[in-house]
């Protein structure tokens, strides 16, 4: 019973990745896309401002918003129901001006609902490849490296899922799923290990909350990061010379004309990078607690423990430096590009390689 | 000064008609030179003296930049530890370190790198750290408390390139209506914004001049009540641990099953006490091992023999009152002032030695290490007196022994199902009388020579329980009695967790508050028009990251004109105007930079 069970777990999540992977390939496409359609765009209104890009581009999409804040602008209102009816009122529309691209955008809005439905099909599936995992082993689903794998990467598309119900955050479809198919394949092929009973050390109750909600601010993070990493580009191309250089140049631009401005996406890093911060906190805190239970102190310096804490003193530095003249923008930014590298590195490396008490892995 | 010169608030708008309190500030003249982004600007100020030096100084290290620099730096300073075996949590790690990497070894630690977090430079770098805060801390309390007595300031002159400027025209033109229809006077309008806002938590001020009535509202004192409680706190949980932590101990003992072990400092096996430690901290208790009971995975095949379950029944007595309870892993037991908790545990094969006359010189129930999960153990035995010579017995314990295609002892399952003891014997000085200190859990062999085991004549002596077997060269006898579990557990006393935890939730607290409340300015101010209308104006400003500002004036706009609706059917003809004809209206709903 256990036994088939796990089976079909696993035969979920090989569906799941499947399913990721065509919302990848629409996602991407959707990418493709806004690049050319910027294109021709480009080509017969000449490059509009950025500005004005941006303005739509933060409008639209919610819905709600454009009512008062357009209401009184006739030239947004004009591109923004142009929009909107390109999308065919699905509250699509990811902002530029000109009723001339109405036929890329309406491709676009197929390529980037086909990525929206698959990744949200793909999420159904991994949510049950993961309560089997959990019914199967008569716990909760995150006790070693593969269980943290598999919740994890479901947290951080729900946590995406989530965020688009307030945000069109759609364009970082592809970061997303993309990272969930790596990390899920990495955890089936390398860190893939049978049920096994939680070993004393694990029974508590702070397994279910500090891992938990580690895993939550891990997807936070991984959200944030996307956006700091658009907002550094973005920023690249706003602050150029005509025509750019290095990834900037690469990108051409084009998909970064599509994109909200850097302070907007700044702004949206930051909203998110603080409640992953809040989570961290959290975490670390919960952490300490169950260390004191489990060992007897609530703080030793255990290498896992230097690494929660230093994730956590690089997010404490990036909100600092959002409010720190000289460092707003850009530098900030790398400081949550680092961080998120520091989560991964402690998830990846840590668990895995360096030495300490934490040895639950599983491995 | 509230906050660091170099804070940068939430962008304000170019415009100069903000109010005092809300813009970057450009620090005092005379006291602080503009510190901005150059933070040179002191050095052209007139000289201050020592005085000005020091205040200079201070500001530099109160200032965000620093707090930023330090805080980055400790991030990086305590990455080294993880690296490197550290004293504190892995000391045979270091010993094991210095092993193998004999150069490399002494000069990490001469920047002691196996002491990352009491090394000089980690604790400089928090302290600097903490002393910032505290410079940080203090000017904006006080600042707080200050602001938090006063009432919103005067309302800007222009409102218009403040957050989601929005207007409302009250009542028709006096062309078209009679003395009668006209609307509601400016201040009753006004009054009903102030009750509005009032009701949504605002502080509330109106003001009058020559041409408008207006009222002031600021909302969100506590997202800086949170900031400021975060930040103490994190002071609160620094001085907890440094200053009470001193006061702790942890010892560790372990104890077999019959055993009793007294909290009394020779009692354990290793111990560390805090600074400032005294032997009157350790509560008078006792703690016997009645049982240890260890449960195994029977059913499931592929994680059979995994630990289910360890418990450790005792028996204690606390001020002579005797007690029975059991201790279990993520389970400690509280007892005095202490907590004891079950970190390790393993089995203790009783083991008499005789003499070729048949006089015991040794018994007792050996503690053997666990080398894998299926508890295959390694003890030693060292017999100093009794016998011809020194005798000591390197020991292999396995719970349930089982032999390899090769010949060779292993252990299949971690309880004792069929235990087997085999040791190998060793004769000649045991190095005790040199002075350095050795380990009951290890063997010097340089001065003795193997009887038994490989390289031997003789093969290992194995026994199962109960068996005896002769000792080579007429030393004598050797019996395994039988074998009992014993349990490691760690005794703590920690006078601060209760004030740490506290300190922390209120970090949790303040940071949830800073983060999340939103700090805002809304303002409305009636105009009265030559004509006999009241312009309406609304407008916010945010303080901080606030996404939901221009929602809020919107928000106040629409409830506010149902409020002046809501009074107009007693005088029907005063109508709300929508401003979308209003020339200033076409800069509604413009953001903010
Ligand atoms: C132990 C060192 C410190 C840590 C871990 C830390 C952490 C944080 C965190 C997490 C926040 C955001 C949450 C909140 O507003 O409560 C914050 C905000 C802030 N901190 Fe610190 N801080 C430290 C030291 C300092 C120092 C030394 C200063 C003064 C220079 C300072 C000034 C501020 C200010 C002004 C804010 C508000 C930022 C804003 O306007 O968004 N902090 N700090």
């Amino acid at each position: 019973m256990t036994q088939a069970l796990e089976q079909y777990s696993v035969i979920l999540i090989y569906s799941a990745m499947a399913v990721y992977a065509l919302a990848f390939i629409g996602f991407a496409l959707d990418l493709a896309k806004r690049s050319s359609a910027v294109k021709s765009e480009n080509m017969a209104a000449g490059s509009g401002s950025s500005a004005g890009v941006a303005f739509v581009g933060q409008n639209t999409g919610s819905g709600r918003s454009s009512a008062t804040a357009l209401a009184e602008r006739p030239t947004a209102v004009d591109a923004a129901t142009a929009t909107a009816a390109a999308a065919k009122g699905t509250g699509v529309g990811t902002g530029r001006g000109g009723a001339s691209a109405s036929d890329e955008s309406g491709q676009r809005s197929m390529t980037l609902r086909l990525g929206v439905t698959m990744t949200v099909l793909a999420f159904v599936l991994q949510l049950g490849a993961v309560v089997l995992r959990g019914i199967a082993a008569g716990r909760v689903p995150w006790a070693n490296m593969y269980e943290f794998s598999i919740t994890g990467s479901l947290l951080i598309v729900a946590v995406f899922l989530v965020i688009l119900l307030r945000e069109d955050l759609r364009f970082l479809g592809t970061f997303i799923t993309g990272l969930v198919l790596v990390l899920l394949g990495i955890s089936t092929v390398n860190y893939y290990v049978a049920i096994s009973p939680l070993p004393p050390a694990l029974q508590s109750v702070w397994l279910v909350i500090h891992v938990f909600v580690a895993s939550l601010g891990t997807a936070f993070f991984a959200m944030g990061f996307a956006l700091s990493t658009a907002q550094l580009l973005q920023n690249r191309r706003e602050t150029g010379v005509e025509g750019g250089r290095g990834l900037a140049r690469f990108l051409n631009f084009r998909l970064l004309k599509t994109l909200p401005d850097s302070v907007r996406l700044e702004n949206l890093a930051y909203r998110i990078n603080i409640v992953g911060f809040a989570f961290w906190t959290f975490t670390l805190m919960a952490g300490a607690v169950w260390a004191e239970r489990a060992w007897g102190r609530y703080w030793g310096w255990d290498t896992k423990e230097v690494w929660t804490f230093i994730i956590w003193t690089i997010y404490a530095g990036y909100i600092h430096a959002r409010a720190t003249k000289g460092w707003r923008g850009s530098r900030s930014a790398w400081l949550a590009i680092i961080g998120f590298a520091a989560v991964l590195f402690n998830f990846g490396v840590v668990n895995i390689f360096f030495k300490g008490l934490h040895t639950y892995s599983g491995l | 000064m509230s906050r660091p010169s170099d804070h940068f608030d939430s962008p304000t708008p170019a415009e100069t008609s903000i109010p005092a309190g809300f813009e970057n500030k450009p620090g005092k003249p005379g006291r602080r030179g503009k510190q901005g982004t150059g933070g040179d600007g002191d050095i052209t100020q007139p000289r201050l003296g020592l005085v000005g030096y020091l205040r200079w100084f201070w500001r530099q290290l109160s200032s965000m930049r620093t707090a930023l620099f330090l805080l980055l730096m400790l991030a990086l300073a305590a990455v080294p530890g993880s690296l490197v075996p550290q004293r504190s949590s892995d000391p045979n790690g270091v010993t094991q370190y210095f092993v193998d990497n004999k150069t490399l070894a002494p000069i990490l630690d001469s920047f002691q790198l196996f002491s990352v977090y009491t090394s000089i430079w980690f604790s400089s770098i928090y302290l600097l750290l903490f002393i910032s805060l505290i410079g940080c801390v203090i000017p904006r309390t006080k600042h707080h408390l200050d602001a938090l007595r006063t009432p919103p300031p005067k309302t800007p002159a222009r409102l218009a390139r403040l957050g989601g400027f929005t207007t409302r025209t009250v009542g028709e033109p006096a062309s078209t209506a009679d003395a009668a229809s006209r609307p509601a006077s400016s201040a009753a309008v006004i009054e009903s914004a102030r009750k509005l806002l009032k009701k949504s938590g605002y502080r509330v001020a109106t003001f009058t001049d020559a041409n408008s009535v207006s009222v002031s509202a600021e909302r969100g004192y506590a997202r800086e009540t949170g900031n400021l409680v975060f930040h103490i706190g994190l002071v609160g949980i620094l001085l907890t641990v440094g200053i009470g932590g001193g006061f702790g101990y942890a010892g560790q003992r372990v104890v077999v099953e019959g055993q009793t072990f007294v909290n009394t400092l020779l009692a354990y096996d290793s111990f560390n006490p805090g600074r400032f430690f005294t032997d009157s901290a350790l509560a008078p208790f006792t703690i016997k091992l009645d049982r240890f009971q260890a449960t195994y995975e029977t059913q499931a095949t592929r994680s059979f023999g995994m630990p289910l379950d360890y418990e450790a029944s005792v028996s204690t007595t606390e001020g002579g009152v005797p007690n029975a309870s059991t201790i279990k892993v993520n389970d400690p037991l509280s007892i005095g002032n202490s907590s004891i908790y079950l970190l390790g545990n393993g089995y203790a094969p009783t083991i008499t030695v005789k003499d070729p006359t048949g006089n015991v010189v040794f018994t007792d129930s050996v503690p053997f290490l666990p080398q894998d999960a299926n508890l295959t153990s390694l003890g030693v035995v060292k017999i100093t007196d009794g016998l011809a010579s020194q005798l000591g017995l390197i020991g292999f314990f396995y719970p349930t022994q089982d032999k390899t295609a090769s010949g060779m002892s292993i252990s299949t399952y971690p309880d004792a199902q069929y235990p087997v003891l085999s040791l190998n014997v060793y004769q000649g000085s045991l190095g005790l009388d040199t002075g350095i200190p050795t380990s009951v859990y290890s063997l010097n062999v340089d001065s003795m020579k193997k009887l038994t085991g490989i390289q031997t004549d003789l093969p290992s002596i194995e026994l199962k329980p109960g068996e005896s077997a002769q000792l080579p060269n007429g030393l004598g006898s050797v019996t395994f009695d039988n074998v009992k579990r014993f349990a490691s557990f760690d005794v703590h006393h920690d006078p601060t967790s209760g004030w740490v935890l506290f300190f922390a939730i209120a970090v949790m607290g303040g940071l949830l508050t800073s983060l999340f409340i939103p700090r805002r300015r809304l303002w409305v101010k009636a105009l009265e028009q030559d004509d006999g209308t009241i312009v309406l104006e609304y407008a916010g400003l945010a303080r901080g990251d606030d996404p939901k500002l221009e929602d809020a004036v919107t928000d106040l706009t629409t409830r506010h004109s149902a409020a002046i609706a809501a009074v107009a059917p007693a005088n029907p003809q005063a109508t709300l105007g929508d401003s979308s004809t209003n020339p200033v209206g076409a800069l509604s709903g413009t953001k903010n930079p």
